[in-house]
């Protein structure tokens, strides 16, 4: 049990990390990875989801008739990501500003829906939530890694939290502007991919 | 049948109880969310509104109730002297729900000073352009209260931003509604700012 459970939290960290393995959810990946805290911030938000979803859609699986689980499970992961949403909006105004329109995207993110169809209708909630916690950080260190390359060529800083930089490079440095606009990020991800296969083929 | 009454009673009770959550989520949170808006989206709207006003328009705020309106109104000193006021209305129909507009007007010359998009939810680079980009609501400015603020389109005479009709529709209606409040209820916010 402790075995396999170890084995459903770790395979999101690498072997299924959601990205770069499993390529899903590209469209938060690609829009908000401007800098890490953005990174950072979504994917905290979409774990919450995810760890929620699995755990409900888990317990309730035997419930849930088959013909109708989607409409559940999309009904569970919506009520999910309007409270985080709200809650974002109470606390973390800034940040819910920068992500925007993309906190509600969260409900149509394949990676939830997949994770309620692939993992928790078949499982039991001690493993979904393990199963939703290791893809949800898999999914944010993912958002971080990509945000802090392209914040770090593109801006030449890295910010992890609350807007002042924890690393800077020098005056001579010449940002790629490049990097923060929507091609860097598609450039930015192919090389990532690019890395991740050629590290994944030993 | 046993099969469509479970699914029936399954959805129901799902939905139900997902949106009794939800109301609780939102009434713990609501006074907390409006007091991030006034200090994210009203405070800089009226900054950028009267970037020379005298007083402090968020400490001296006042709600004023009138024939079943209730309306949050930022009186403002202009650097001339003279008073005007700040309100914000909501524009029905935005891509993405309502778009919330602050408007600044000069009670001496009933003169709009000007306005800022605050909440919303449109697309960005379409519709959001109407926050970031000045451009669109700066048509507002200086327009005589009695002006005809519906777009081009609807016989008026603001110029609709290119790509974003349905955003600047909304915001044009935010701008007629506040015409309407602001003629509706003069006497009475003249009267509590003495």
């Amino acid at each position: 049990m402790a075995q396999s459970l170890a084995k459903e939290f770790t395979k999101g960290l690498w072997a299924e990390i959601p990205p770069f393995r499993l390529v899903l959810g590209l469209c938060p990946v690609l829009a908000v990875t401007k800098s890490v805290e953005n990174g950072i911030g979504m994917g905290v938000a979409t774990t919450f989801v995810l760890v929620f979803s699995n755990l409900l859609i888990s317990l309730l699986r035997n419930v849930i008739p088959s013909k109708v689980r989607i409409a559940c499970f999309i009904v569970i992961i919506a009520t999910f990501v309007t409270i985080v949403e709200l809650v974002m909006q109470a606390y973390t105004y800034e940040l819910f500003l920068k992500l925007g329109i993309f906190i509600p995207l969260i409900v149509v993110n394949c990676i939830v829906l997949g994770r309620a169809e692939a993992f928790a209708s078949k499982n039991s909630p001690v493993l979904s939530v393990a199963d939703g916690l290791g893809i949800g950080i898999g999914f944010t260190l993912s958002l971080a890694a990509l945000g802090a390359v392209r914040e770090l060529l593109g801006n030449g800083t890295i910010t992890i939290w609350g807007g002042t930089p924890v690393f800077e490079m020098g005056a001579n440095f010449l940002p790629f502007q490049f990097m923060i606009e929507a091609p860097g990020a598609f450039v930015g991800l192919g090389l990532m991919l690019c890395l991740m296969n050629l590290i994944g083929k030993k | 049948m046993r099969e469509m009454i479970s699914m029936i009673v399954v959805l129901t009770v799902l939905t139900a109880v997902s949106g009794g959550l939800l109301a609780a989520v939102k009434s713990g949170t609501e006074v907390q969310i409006e007091n991030q808006i006034l200090k994210f989206q009203k405070a800089p709207a009226i900054q950028d509104i009267f970037p020379e006003a005298t007083n402090d328009p968020l400490a001296e705020r006042f709600t004023i109730t009138a024939e079943d309106i209730s309306l949050q109104i930022f009186p403002t000193k202009m650097a001339d002297g003279s008073n005007a006021i700040v309100f914000e209305t909501k524009g029905k129909g935005g891509y993405g729900g309502d778009v919330g507009l602050m408007i600044g007007i000069n009670l001496e010359t009933d003169q709009i000073v000007g306005a800022r998009v605050t909440t919303h939810a449109e697309t960005p680079g379409l519709g959001a352009r109407a926050k970031d980009d000045p451009e669109f609501v700066s048509q507002f400015a200086d327009q005589p209260i009695d002006a005809n603020l519906a777009l081009k389109n609807d016989s008026g005479t603001i110029d609709a931003m290119s790509g974003a009709t349905i955003t600047s529709k909304a915001v044009t209606l935010a701008a007629i509604q506040a015409q309407e409040l602001y003629q509706k209820l003069k006497p009475e916010i003249v009267k509590q700012m003495k």
